[in-house]
This record gives C-alpha cells, sequence and structure tokens, in this order.
C-alpha cells in the first residue's frame, strides 16, 4: 500500500525526513530542466523523471527546489514521487539489480532466484549492498515472459534463471568490480 | 536477398543484437551485398533469437540463432544459397502449427515490417485508412463504420468503441483530446509492448482516425516508462510522419490538424484505469476520480477525452480500410475480430498470439501453444491477470468471446494467458495476485486499501496451515464487499484471483487447512522432507548441500533429515540423483 505522506508543520516532519539520505547535489543542474517544462503543474511528473535522470535518484533538496521554482507545493511533490514506483528517494549501487515479479516468472520459481540473489548479497529488495555496487529491485514485469525467471542489470535482460545461475552472474559482475580495482591501484 | 533479425524487447533479451552484429560483420568480411534489418517480434519468443531470410518470395526462418549460427547463416545460406537444413525452424511455404491456427489483424506487419522505416509500413497499405477518412468520410461516417464492425475495447472490459468516441463526438468542449492507453500493467502480459515496438505507425494512424471522428486536434499516448524501446521506436515514427504530413497541420492538405505527442508513466497499475490516466497526465497522483462525469464529458483538464487501449487503436486502420463487414465477418456472437495474447507460464511454445474470437481455450493453449512443458499435466489458465481469475481443466473447451470468458468469473483482460500446471498452488497464485494489488491499490477506498490487506493476511495464515474453514466464507464476504465498495476497475476486481480459485480449487484450499498440506507442493511450511532408505546410496551430496546440517549419515549408508533442524529449503530435493529425498 502506498503510504499516505502529509508534509505540513504540525506533522513529524523530522520523522520522515530520516528516509531521505540528505546529500549535497548540484541544483544548477535542475535548471535547464525547469525551464525546459516551465512552472505548471501539469508537468510533475515530467520534471520529477527528469530529476532522477540527471541524479539517479530524486534527492531531498532536489524536490524542495522544485517547490521552489516551480507552482507545485511540497506536499504534492513528495506525495506524487512516494506514489510511483519509478521513483528512489535515495542513491543506488553501480549494477541496478531488477527482480522480475510477473505471473509467468512467479510461476516459473522467481521468487527462489529473488531468496538467492538477496541472501548471495544479504540485503532485502530495495536496498543496496554494502560495498555500494549493488542495488535490487523488485520491478512487476519485464514483459520478457517467455525467458521467465528473468533479471534486469543496467538495461541487460538475463533469462531463464535458476538461483545458481543468478547467483554465478553476481558473482562475476563482483569479480570483475575487484579485479578492475586491483588494476587501478 | 534480405536479412532479418527480430529485434522486440524479447528477442534483444535473447541475444539478439548480437546475432545482428555478427551478422553485419560477417557480411561486409565478403563484401556481400545484402540488406541487414531488424524487426519487431513475429511472436514466437520461444525460439528467440530469430533470423529471416527473405529470399524472392520464399522467407526462411532461423531460431535459436547465436553468433556462430549467424556466422553459417551468411557463409552458406547467403553467400552460397545454401540452406542450414538442421537450424530452420519453418519456411514460408511450411508454417509450423504456431501461426497456422492465427488470425492476424492488430499484429499484421508485427515482426514482419522494419518498424523504423514508415516506407515499410507505406507498402503494407500504411495510413490508407486515414487517407480515405479524410477524402471521403465524414465523422459520423467514421463512427457507424467502427459501430458496423463490432469492435470492443481490448484493454479488458470490452466497452463498445464506437459509443466512446459517439459519446466524445457529442460532447462540447474547446478542445477535445484523444489519448492512447499502453500503461500495460498486467504483470505477464505484453501484447501492447510488441505493437508500440513493431508496428508503431498503426497505432498513429489508430489515434489519427479516431481524433478525426471525436474532432479531437491532440493526442497523448500515455506509454510505460519501462518500455524504453517502444518509446524510441513511437519517437521515430512520429517524427517520420509529420515528414510526410501525416501529422501536423493541415494534413494530407485537408482542414484536420492533430498533433501527438508521448507521456512516460511512471510505474503504478492503477493509472491503467481511465479517470487514474487522467490524472497521472495532469501531473497528479494516479488516483481515480468519481464517475459520472465520463472521461468522454470531462476528462483530461475537464474537456472531453477519448481513452483507447493500443490494440483496440491497432484495428482501426485495417478496418478503414478493409471495411467494417471483412473484420465483423471474423469472431463470434458479440464478440467480433480477433484478440491477442500473451502466452506464458508453464507452456511449451510461449509468446504472442492473435486468434479468432470464438476459439476454444483448448486450441489456443493445446493447438497452438503446443501444451504444457514437460508434458505435466494442465491445471489452469490464469485470464486477466490480477482482475481476472483462473479457469480450471474442464473449462478448456470455453470460447474465447467476452461473454463466455465473463461467465467462468474471470475476465477476457488485456490479453495475459498465464498456463499453470500441477506444480502450481492455486492459494499461492491467488497470494501472487493479492500481494500485487495490495501494493498497487492507490488507497483511495477504504476497501481496496484494507480489504485487499485483510484478503492477503487470510491467506498467508492458509497457506501456512494455520487457517481455518470458516476463513474461506470470510474471504468470499469480504471479496463481494471491496467489489462492491470501490470506485474504479482495480478494486472492483481484485478479489477476482481468490473468488475463481475458490470456486473452482475449494478442494485445494481445504487442503492446506484439514489436511495441513500443499497438494502442489510450494508452500514450504506445509511440507516435510524425507528420505526413502530404499533409494538412499549413502552418496553424502544431499548432506553437503544442506544449509542447516539436519541431514545425517555416513558414506555408502542411509541418509536422515532432522526435522526439527530441516528449514525446508529443497536443496536435498533438487540435488539428488537416485530420487531419493520426497516431498509430502
Amino acid at each position: 500500500m502506498k503510504g499516505v505522506h502529509v508534509m505540513c508543520d504540525n506533522c513529524n516532519v523530522g520523522e520522515l525526513k530520516k528516509n531521505f539520505k540528505d546529500e549535497n547535489v548540484n541544483l544548477d543542474l535542475m535548471t535547464p530542466v525547469i525551464e525546459k517544462y516551465g512552472k505548471s503543474t501539469g508537468n510533475l511528473i515530467n520534471l520529477l523523471q527528469e530529476m532522477q535522470e540527471v541524479y539517479g535518484y530524486l534527492p531531498l533538496k532536489g524536490m524542495d527546489y522544485l517547490a521552489e521554482k516551480t507552482d507545485n507545493k511540497k506536499a504534492t511533490i513528495y506525495g506524487v514521487a512516494t506514489f510511483y514506483t519509478q521513483f528512489r528517494l535515495n542513491p543506488i549501487g553501480k549494477y541496478l539489480i531488477l527482480q522480475c515479479q510477473g505471473t509467468a516468472c512467479h510461476v516459473n520459481g522467481s521468487k527462489e532466484v529473488s531468496k538467492a540473489i538477496c541472501e548471495e548479497l544479504d540485503i532485502n529488495p530495495g536496498e543496496t549492498s554494502d560495498d555500494g555496487l549493488f542495488t535490487v529491485e523488485d520491478v512487476a514485469c519485464l514483459g520478457c515472459c517467455s525467458l521467465a525467471p528473468v533479471m534486469m542489470i543496467n538495461g541487460e535482460a538475463y533469462g531463464n534463471l535458476t538461483p545458481g545461475k543468478a547467483v554465478k552472474v553476481i558473482k562475476d559482475l563482483r569479480k570483475k568490480e575487484l579485479e578492475g580495482e586491483a588494476d587501478e591501484s | 536477398m534480405k536479412v532479418k533479425v527480430g529485434l522486440g524487447s524479447c528477442g534483444i533479451a535473447a541475444g539478439g543484437r548480437k546475432v545482428l552484429k555478427a551478422l553485419q560483420d560477417e557480411a561486409k568480411k565478403y563484401n556481400l551485398d545484402v540488406e541487414i534489418e531488424e524487426t519487431g517480434c513475429i511472436g514466437m519468443c520461444f525460439y528467440e533469437p530469430i533470423v529471416d531470410i527473405v529470399d524472392g518470395e520464399e522467407t526462411y526462418s532461423y531460431g535459436f540463432v547465436d553468433e556462430n549460427i549467424a556466422k553459417k547463416i551468411i557463409d552458406s545460406h547467403v553467400k552460397d544459397g545454401e540452406v542450414l537444413e538442421e537450424n530452420i525452424i519453418y519456411t514460408s511455404k511450411k508454417p509450423p502449427n504456431y501461426t497456422a491456427k492465427q488470425h492476424k489483424i492488430a499484429l499484421e506487419n508485427c515482426g514482419v515490417i522494419n518498424p523504423e522505416r514508415i516506407e515499410e509500413y507505406l507498402e503494407k497499405g500504411g495510413y490508407q485508412g486515414i487517407t480515405k477518412v479524410l477524402n471521403e468520410m465524414t465523422r459520423e461516417d467514421v463512427i457507424q463504420e467502427i459501430k458496423d464492425s463490432g469492435l470492443r475495447g481490448r484493454g479488458g472490459a470490452g466497452f463498445p468503441t464506437w459509443f466512446k468516441w459517439n459519446a466524445a463526438l457529442q460532447s462540447k468542449g474547446d478542445q477535445k483530446y484523444m489519448v492512447c492507453n499502453a500503461d500495460e500493467g498486467d504483470p505477464g502480459a505484453f501484447m501492447d509492448r510488441s505493437v508500440l515496438e513493431g508496428d508503431p505507425h498503426r497505432i498513429i494512424e489508430g489515434m489519427l482516425i479516431g481524433g478525426y471522428a471525436i474532432g479531437a486536434s491532440e493526442g497523448i499516448i500515455y506509454c510505460r516508462a519501462e518500455y524504453p524501446l517502444a518509446i524510441e521506436r513511437l519517437e521515430k515514427a512520429m517524427a517520420q510522419a509529420k515528414e510526410k504530413n501525416y501529422l501536423g497541420e493541415n494534413i494530407l492538405g485537408t482542414d484536420f490538424s492533430f498533433s501527438l505527442r508521448i507521456k512516460k508513466g511512471a510505474g503504478a497499475f492503477v493509472c491503467g484505469e481511465e479517470t487514474a490516466l487522467i490524472e497521472s497526465l495532469e501531473g497528479k497522483r494516479g488516483m481515480p476520480r468519481l464517475k459520472p462525469p465520463f472521461p468522454a464529458q470531462s476528462g483530461y483538464w475537464r474537456q472531453p477525452t477519448n481513452i483507447n487501449n493500443v490494440e483496440t487503436l491497432a484495428n482501426v486502420p485495417w478496418i478503414i480500410s478493409k471495411g467494417a463487414e471483412a473484420f465483423a465477418s471474423v469472431g463470434s456472437g458479440k464478440s467480433k475480430g480477433t484478440k491477442v495474447f500473451a502466452l506464458s507460464g508453464k507452456i511449451k511454445n510461449g509468446g504472442l498470439v492473435e486468434i479468432p474470437m470464438g476459439m476454444t481455450l483448448r486450441e489456443v493453449i493445446f493447438d497452438i501453444g503446443g501444451g504444457i512443458k514437460k508434458d505435466k499435466a494442465f491445471k489452469a489458465v490464469q485470464l486477466g491477470g490480477p482482475s481476472g481469475g483462473c479457469v480450471p481443466a474442464e473449462l478448456l473447451d470455453t470460447p474465447v468471446t467476452y461473454e463466455n470468458i465473463n461467465a467462468t468469473g474471470a475476465i477476457m483482460g488485456s490479453g495475459g494467458m498465464v498456463v499453470m500446471d500441477e506444480t502450481t498452488c492455486m492459494v499461492d497464485i491467488a497470494k501472487f495476485f493479492l500481494d500485487f494489488t495490495c501494493k498497487e491499490s492507490c488507497g483511495k477506498c477504504t476497501y481496496c486499501r484494507v480489504g485487499t490487506k485483510r484478503m492477503l493476511e487470510i491467506l498467508e495464515k492458509i497457506s501456512k496451515g494455520e487457517g481455518k474453514l470458516e476463513d474461506l466464507d470470510e474471504l468470499e464476504q469480504l471479496g463481494n464487499s471491496i467489489k462492491d465498495g470501490s470506485l474504479c476497475g482495480l478494486g472492483q476486481t481484485a478479489p477476482n484471483p481468490v473468488l475463481t480459485g475458490l470456486k473452482y480449487f475449494r478442494e485445494e484450499y481445504e487442503a492446506h487447512i484439514v489436511d495441513k498440506k500443499c497438494p502442489a507442493k510450494k508452500c514450504t511450511d506445509l511440507l516435510t522432507y524425507t528420505i526413502d532408505p530404499d533409494k538412499c546410496t549413502g552418496c553424502t551430496l544431499c548432506a553437503r548441500n544442506c544449509p542447516t546440517e539436519a541431514i545425517s549419515g555416513k558414506v555408502k549408508e542411509v541418509h536422515k533429515i532432522d526435522q526439527d533442524l530441516c528449514i525446508k529449503c529443497g536443496n536435498c530435493y533438487d540435488v539428488c540423483n537416485f530420487d531419493a529425498v520426497k516431498v509430502d
């Protein structure tokens, strides 16, 4: 269920703000985006989508900035940002693993695959691994149902998965990263 | 000679881009003068990646192509004209069963033309519909033609398309809007994506015809952001259409002007509902509005708005150019034309199929789909996704029409058809859908917001073996209350997976409650793993793979599972080479 967040002085704003990682972001990057879409409320989703493209997520400061520069109220912006699954409120790892949770994947064993991935990375869906490399997210359907179960890592789809196959993909990526680091040093 | 590679999202996921590159590199090596092009999804996802060689009249299709086979195709077939028999899946002279029983209208160009070239769409008779409409027909004529064709909304509910168009035409407003609903949210459905990726111009033409009929000069395609390729191809197609004056001011020299834009959705299942979609278009949270007023009276920015699903619009140009009668001659009863389904789950030949309405489910699943994977027993077919239900084996001869499918308690839906075998647990599948609708409920109506959560909790209890028989009555009662107490289609249909489950598979629910057993062996809490002493060879493989060291036994001696330590992960069952591990 989508939480109904109401942001006003009477509510426990501090508590809610804990949900966000408060990072320093370059707000000037948003100027051309705001110019492109204007101040009107009708383009709020486009604004947020472009903001996510710029920063990789929706920083709290960025959303506050939008409220300041456009006709959208803060509460409306947070409301929209928390309503749609596309929007992320925290930065993501280098590899974004999208685990398909569609019906065909479910019937073909996506739950076991997901469990293996989460165990390997020691995180829950929606979280980022401690080394900052992997973020795991559940998605409703990637539309590659005949290759079920499927996951997508940074835009590349991996099909016909088993728990073992999925873990191997992750291990290989991690190995590649470690070797890359060794090369650099 | 022409080489075509199927590059829909599924083709790409199966490695189609690498194949395309290998083909190009190899052709370059020999300086071969051959056109290598991409095309959309032909629908046979189970053969992907697919490469077609068009040689004069005949087309040869290669399946499961990898980089090596791609090189061979160029080396022998393209260069020397020698067909690689062992890799051919079918030829145009000998079409497979999969396509022989299909009837393609909406998908006629998918996987045939290059979606990125307007010329190919024009060669196939594209934009003739809108040309005819603008030169020969009044708005009323168009609506009459659609009425005569019997076209109904392909998004799921099956509302007559002409009625919506007429209502929007009759409404008064300064600016009317034509909207295409491409927010395909049903998990397990990818029909709209394939049409958008494989034949984007068709949707543009459908929008133009609809826009003309209702008197709209502005169109919006609301497409899922999860479909980046569909958006990319649509954008290219729109630019090409504009260049040829099929979009923009004074189209084809008439006084009809129409502008089109794409709005990316942001991932909310509820936005497939018309009024929620409109809210989302306006940049707000996608929460449904009270109806009436209907979108035709007061929609986008309170102006008359007409919303049609992708597949509905894909049928429109065909109806106009081939005539309403030709369309109405396909189908059965009040369900005219064809329906596209995304066939998936435990099926041999999963993919996209377009069938004439009136064909039975059995024909779709067994004749076209090839039956169940590993020849297991068919148990049920899920239609309509989270809004639909599971149709059991005894109703396999139900014809696919809106009326007949509704009578089973499922719905036609947008076209998701997920096949389930004996290893699919009906309680688990109901739980899966309830979990989905519960997460996707927008929260506006109490029954939908809280009720789906309560139903999910009961199902979880049952799957853990903690359910009571009274729970089943409560599920039914709550389900019916949620249907009555919800404003939009999401809530009104959310209980369907549970209600049809209880109707056809009640004994399976009862087995979970009374016998504390899961007949499909899916609900882990109800399983017991044991080792058959007659079959165990003492190879120690299971013991070595047990994460909790619950299995004891010496080499070459019978092993034993300590039930207190067993976490029912199933590792021992999966690794045993002698079928010695039993699950009950």
